[in-house]
């Protein structure tokens, strides 16, 4: 059984048909890089994953169960698939460390000091163990983002998405998110990635898709991407970011 | 300038006849007041929440009340209270519940849209990671919208409440015993000095909305240490 499949998923926004007819299957452990131009529906792909945007038709099953069966719960799904945003979206009025131990404690029920416990492994794990006394604005962009993993991944979650998780960063801050990305990737955890990051997809992708238009255009493995596009479009956009 | 008027009276203007008689004067004002901001304050937050409900149902009831509140002048709501209220109930309300109602309802209104106006004002990816990480709507108001938005309120709150401070003396017209009354009793009693007794009345309201406006600048100061050394 896949991890995550898509069958003829659509979606509108009023008139506009932003996905048409997503067909996709992730398996466990994956890595798919997913890239295409601005506006092309990347991220509301990935944002339908955890329900975090409505699609009109078609089905989403996580491990074989429809995202909108009658006995799926949104908040337990939710819990189980980390999220990573472009703005890292941390809450600003909390310590890195309740930043962290909130969801494991309102949702889980996890006791205080064992969420505790666990936040400080993970932001060891990210790097960042020294800080967790902080506030969000008081740490740089890169620290940020990796507290956003930190974050997602208290949740133990089985999928984890990124939406462009390095694109509002500063040049020299992005390879330490990469790199905690990698070492995720390499652990086996299966993720959709929106990145434009193509060094990141030829290291750990193991396919990358490309989106155009609300469409999947084509996908490959990494060295298949991008020694050998096949669709005019991937060419003229491999070009223009490469 | 007769200010002896004044001074003879400044206890009944302060507490009214109290303690051998009826509280009244500054002190029935402040009660009013804080009676006022603190059911306004539930009232307009629960309203608030209720206008940005995405359900139909929870959404309608308070439109309209916000709606109908916004066009309505405060004192046509006083009177309403006064003389509806022995139809409704009865029997008749005390005047100084009638007009606390009145305060707490009309100011409500006001509070529940900048309720709805601080919470619409976050940037919506807070939201979004709260629902992302598996909290309920519910839970992610409590924990991350609401604490960052009445936050950012604070200094309309205070507006608002320094404005019911004043129009407590509104209530002054259903016969509250307030610092109002109290001025216009003494005054009619004298008719003496009606410049020195307003001016001391004039006087009494402005240090109580200049401390209610200081307490919220420490209280903001406060909370900013607290939460948000980020901002
Ligand atoms: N809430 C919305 N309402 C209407 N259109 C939207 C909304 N969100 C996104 N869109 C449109 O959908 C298209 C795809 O958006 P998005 O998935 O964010 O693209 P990408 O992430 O690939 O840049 C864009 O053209 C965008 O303008
Ligand atoms: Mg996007």
């Amino acid at each position: 059984m896949s991890m995550i499949e898509f069958h003829n998923v659509n979606k509108w926004y009023g008139d506009f048909h932003v996905l048409k007819d997503i067909n996709e299957s992730v398996e466990s452990g994956e890595v798919l890089v997913i890239c295409g131009p601005s506006g092309s529906g990347k991220s509301t792909l990935i944002r339908c994953v955890n329900r975090l945007e409505e699609y009109q038709k078609g089905h989403i099953l996580i491990e074989g169960r429809d995202l909108h069966g009658d006995d799926v719960n949104v908040n337990e799904l939710r819990s189980e698939i980390g999220i990573v945003f472009q703005q890292f979206n941390l809450y600003p009025h909390l310590s890195v460390l309740k930043n962290i131990t909130l969801a494991p404690i309102k949702v889980r029920k996890t006791p205080k000091k064992d969420a505790e416990e666990m936040a400080m492994q993970l932001l060891e794990r990210v790097g960042i163990h020294s800080q967790a006394t902080k506030y969000p604005a008081e740490l740089s962009g890169g620290q940020q983002q990796r507290v956003a993993i930190a974050r997602a991944l208290a949740m133990k979650p089985k999928i984890m998405l990124f939406d462009e998780p390095t694109s509002a960063l500063d040049p020299e801050m992005i390879n330490e998110v990469l790199n905690v990305m990698k070492d995720l990737a390499r652990e086996g955890m299966t993720m959709l990635c929106v990145t434009h990051e193509m060094g990141f997809a030829r290291e750990v992708a193991d396919r990358v898709v490309f989106m155009d238009f609300g469409e999947i255009l084509e996908q490959a493995p990494p060295d298949e991407f991008f020694r050998n596009p096949k669709h005019e479009r991937t060419k003229l956009f491999l070009k223009e970011i490469l | 300038m007769h200010w002896d008027v004044v001074w003879n009276n400044f206890e009944y203007f302060l507490i009214g006849a109290f303690p051998e008689g009826p509280l009244g004067g500054l002190a029935m004002s402040i009660l009013l007041a804080l009676g006022g901001i603190f059911g306004a304050f539930w009232l307009g937050l629960a309203a608030g929440l209720m206008r940005i409900s995405k359900r139909r149902m929870v959404r309608l009831p308070a439109i309209i009340y916000i709606e109908i509140i916004r066009g309505t002048p405060l004192l046509m709501l006083i009177f309403w209270f006064y003389f509806l209220a022995p139809i409704l109930l009865g029997q008749a309300m005390p005047e100084a519940q009638c007009a606390l109602v009145a305060l707490i309802i009309f100011t409500g209104a006001y509070i529940a849209e900048i309720v709805r106006a601080g919470v619409e004002a976050l940037p919506k990816g807070q939201m979004e990671a709260a629902r992302g990480t598996g909290l309920s709507r519910f839970q992610a108001q409590v924990y991350i919208i609401l604490p960052q938005a009445l936050f950012n309120m604070i200094p309309s709150f205070v507006n608002q409440f320094v404005s019911l401070t004043k129009d407590t003396s509104l209530a002054f017209i259903i016969g509250v015993n307030e610092l109002t009354k109290a001025a216009t009793q003494v005054n009619n009693r004298t008719l003496t000095s009606p410049t020195e007794i307003f001016i001391t009345i004039a006087v009494l309201y402005f240090i109580v909305c200049y401390l209610l406006t200081e307490f919220s600048r420490k209280l903001e100061k406060r909370i900013n240490r607290y939460q948000a050394r980020t901002r």
